[in-house]
């Protein structure tokens, strides 16, 4: 077997409710601005969570070639997400994609070969647009105003665009974002929920590793801003019904009076490289990854395992994968649901790993300042982690000053804290399901 | 020294039944798995039929276990039966020296049905107003009945990840466990990444395959208004024809396969029967349109070439080729001109023919029951049929073994499954050495 090639990261690209772009994301981290307020695409008022983490505004065209601004019309906002993603990753990764080259922002031929350019890119179940489908699904009523499956099968459906179910496939992220920018490599969608990300970079990870692709974008998008998203969770009794009038404070990760998650969309895609063909280059090394995990709850498909278990094994793998120990890591990405449940196990987990150690670890939410938005949160994770450790500073971590007593977790409070960073794990895992996986980050050194 | 992964058990569930030799009887003979579609009422649809999976209980297969998956979808079902099927042919129960954390789950598996009553009654009430007119939707009155009358298990079960879940409880699978969903390419992808899995040293054993029902009235919708079904409602048995002149469009299916994938050494220790060896694996994107495959087949080619890279083989070696063979106009004249150029001088010996001619198409689950009749061609040494052909197309000039199995020794066989979007993953087995 041919040695293992070395992956490093090379881009960055998220979109957030604090600020979409790296810098504007990083920035809202360190001043410790919150993306969640009460939601304003729809009404929300008759739903029991009112508040979620929404993107500031943005167009389309400012991240697309023009001559593909016609296909805006079969992109659900999923799709969006991972489009706008996509283009800060490569612009940030100083790749000179078709996309940046047809948008005039660079002299062609693209810098990069499509053939060796992969996509993993991970997705959520993508929710109908329900003005749209309502309003359709109306025009097959009868006479008691109820829903008529022959009228709707005779007539009805004819009210729905033609490439209407083109909009709500999950592989559509992939597909744009590998026309966009012609990725013509091994590609994959991931449907894991909230692990989606984590087991999108680590399968382009080993994609690049083996020699498959030289460069993979990878990640995930998700938006939970509609009214069915909204609904689901809080049908489970997951989602935080109390703080409608307090949005700031609504996402509490590890918190002592944690009482839910709060629905979010975003998204992060970023770039991994093989390290000779960054080098080849000269792109920016923001850091290497250097180990993957995966796990899954065998106890309950609708419950975390309270023991933590799944969580913990996928952590232990990724650092054998790397071949570090736990007395290398200097940071931890803890995902944060918010949740009573979910958060215990988690605790569990992480105290089972590092033990005392924990104490000496910095560590690091997102939740509190974005809520979740299932399938993009881990990149978004994976990207702040990334930054932490190139730029030795850890951001604060919102609404986490009042700790669950089993909690160990030293989280920034304030200022963000200038602190070396050898080291960092990961961790993202599906709130319902039993997927779990672990990224290992190294520094990069020569 | 890489590690090999072969094949030790397999199981599906399908329009023509349930168990793997019977099944694969039925498809020998050239039986369709094609009726009126029974599951909705789809009787003014364009589409009325579809390849429907019949009699099914899922307790017939885990016994009381079933009960503790009370509420899980039809996908999940599926999906869970198959596994059951597949874990005792690879003889798995009895095996003591398994190592749970090894032994990992990579599924393509379809979103679980919408539940459609009580959704289009939400939508209904959202679109009324006080006088009860029809309004815009107002999300308050939606809510009302949505919180109401959705139900939170089978809001969770729509989750792609769920059938995965299932099947890791069930069979205690705590290493990597993860779902992809590139349409119509899924389950070959899954396939694909889990022996890339095995092969990197991230697991022993992966639970690999698919499981996917669109038979639901959004499912049939979102076809139909693509044009994508065939509409021959009056003669649906005789309505999937793949590479046919006549061909107006798939028959939707549903079902799920799952193989077992293992280390070969793993195996042997526990002196398992390798019924074959994944060897090749191949996936790209035509990154070109939405809507439409690349003309000259771009990505298809780039995958099964990728596929026979990988494995080391070339077209001369390949016993037969699973096609895709949607019976669309334009899959099956583009998958023929990418076998063309793949296959070369190849091309017009290689037996190709599509099993969707039978049972329908997949989607999600496609691939993997198509990769286990690829098995089952190179154990027994026979090819499935394409059934309802009778029109050679000229822009499909190949050998599709037409109608009738055909007797004829198979030492490697490749697998096609290109999805929406111009997602194409291929697969190569071959007989264990």
């Amino acid at each position: 077997m041919a040695a293992k090639r070395r992956v490093v990261i090379t881009g960055l690209g998220v979109a957030t409710p604090i600020g979409i772009g790296m810098d504007s994301f990083w920035e809202g981290l360190l001043q410790q601005r919150c993306g969640i307020r009460r939601v304003e695409a729809f009404d929300p008022s008759g739903l029991p969570c009112q508040v979620a983490g929404e993107l500031p505004p943005f167009q389309l065209g400012d991240f697309i070639p023009k001559s593909y601004r016609k296909s805006v019309k079969v992109m659900s906002r999923d799709i969006t997400l991972a489009v706008v993603c996509a283009y800060h990753a490569v612009v940030d990764a100083g790749l000179n994609t078709k996309c940046i080259v047809e948008r005039g922002e660079a002299p062609g031929p693209p810098s990069v070969d499509s053939t060796r350019f992969g996509a993993n890119i991970g997705a959520g179940l993508v929710c109908a647009d329900l003005n749209e489908l309502a309003g359709a699904l109306t025009t097959a009523a009868d006479e008691q105003g109820r829903f008529d499956l022959r009228r709707w099968g005779a007539e009805g459906m004819n009210n729905l665009t033609p490439l209407w179910l083109l909009k709500f496939l999950p592989n559509m992220l992939a597909c744009h974002v590998t026309i966009v920018h012609d990725a013509q490599a091994p590609s994959n969608t991931i449907t894991c929920s909230e692990a989606s990300s984590h087991l999108a970079i680590g399968e382009a990870f080993r994609t690049i590793a083996r020699g498959d692709a030289d460069v993979c974008i990878c990640g995930g998008a998700e938006s939970k801003i509609n009214p069915m998203a909204m609904t689901r969770p809080a049908l489970w009794g997951r989602l935080n019904t109390r703080d409608n009038e307090a949005p700031q404070r609504a996402s509490r990760p590890f918190a002592a009076d944690r009482s839910g998650m709060v629905p979010s969309e975003g998204g992060g895609l970023v770039i991994l490289e093989a390290l000779d063909h960054a080098r080849t280059r000269k792109a920016r090394i923001y850091a290497e990854v250097a180990g993957f995990g995966a796990g899954s709850n065998a106890v309950s498909w609708s419950s975390p395992d309270p023991k933590g278990r799944w969580l913990t094994l996928a952590l232990q793998k990724a650092l054998a994968d790397a071949g570090s120990t736990t007395e290398q890591i200097d940071l931890i990405a803890a995902f944060g649901a918010a949740t009573p449940e979910h958060d215990s196990a988690e605790i569990t987990a992480w105290n089972g790993l590092l033990g005392s150690r924990l104490h000496q670890v910095s560590a690091l939410t997102t939740r509190g300042a974005l809520g979740h938005n299932g399938a993009g949160s881990g990149a978004i994770d994976f990207a702040a982690t990334v930054m932490a450790l190139y730029r030795n500073t850890i951001p604060p971590s919102l609404n986490t000053s009042n700790p669950d007593p089993a909690s160990r977790f030293r989280f920034v409070q304030g200022d963000p804290q200038d602190a070396p960073v050898r080291q960092a794990l990961s961790l993202g895992y599906a709130l319902a399901g039993g997927q779990s996986a672990a990224l290992l980050i190294k520094k990069f050194g020569e | 020294m890489e590690r090999r992964v072969v094949i030790t058990g397999m199981g599906w569930v399908t329009p023509l039944g349930h168990d793997l030799d019977s099944v694969w009887r039925r498809m020998l003979a050239g039986e369709s798995g094609a009726g009126p579609t029974k599951l909705f009422d789809a009787t003014a649809f364009p589409t009325s039929f579809s390849a429907q999976v019949k009699d099914f209980e899922l307790a017939d297969f885990l016994g009381d276990s079933a009960a503790a998956h009370d509420g899980a979808s039809r996908n999940s079902r599926f999906a869970l039966a198959a596994c059951a099927m597949a874990w005792c042919d690879a003889a798995l129960p009895a095996c003591t020296a398994l190592d749970p954390t090894r032994v990992g789950v990579y599924l393509g598996g379809g979103e679980g049905p919408l539940d459609f009553q009580p959704f289009a009654a939400a939508a209904l009430a959202g679109c009324r107003n006080e006088q009860g007119e029809t309004s815009p939707l107002n999300t308050v009155r939606w809510a009302e009945t949505a919180l109401q009358r959705l139900t939170a298990v089978n809001e969770l079960e729509q989750d792609p990840n769920m059938a995965g879940s299932h099947i890791a409880v069930h069979f205690n699978a705590q290493g990597p466990n993860i779902n992809t969903l590139t349409a119509c390419a899924a389950s070959t992808q899954a396939i694909g990444e889990a022996m890339r899995l095995i092969r990197y040293g991230d697991a022993e054993v992966m639970i690999a395959g698919g499981t996917h029902s669109m038979i639901h009235p959004l499912g049939v919708t979102g076809f139909n208004r693509l044009t994508a079904l065939s509409t021959r409602n009056d003669t649906c048995l005789t309505a999937s024809r793949p590479f046919d002149r006549s061909r107006d469009g798939f028959v939707l299916g549903e079902g799920s396969g799952i193989l077992i994938l293992e280390e070969v050494e793993h195996a042997r220790r526990r002196g398992a029967r390798a019924l074959a060896e994944v060897v090749g694996f191949g996936s790209t994107a035509d990154a070109f349109r939405i809507t439409d495959i690349h003309e000259e087949g771009r990505g298809a080619i780039a995958a099964m070439k990728a596929a026979l890279d990988s494995a080391g083989m070339t077209p001369a070696q390949i016993g037969y080729v699973s096609a895709h063979g949607t019976g669309t106009e334009e899959n099956d004249k583009i998958e023929t001109l990418a076998i063309r150029r793949v296959f070369g001088d190849f091309a017009k010996s290689v037996p190709i023919s599509s099993v969707k001619s039978m049972i329908g198409h997949l989607i999600a689950a496609a691939g993997a029951v198509e990769l286990i009749t690829c098995v089952l061609a190179i154990r027994d040494g026979v090819v499935p049929p394409t059934i309802n052909y009778n029109l050679p197309d000229p822009n499909c000039d190949l050998d599709y073994v037409p109608n009738q199995a055909r007797r004829q020794p198979v030492r490697a066989a490749l697998s096609n499954s290109f999805g929406f979007g111009g997602q194409n993953d291929t697969l190569v087995v071959r007989a264990v050495l």
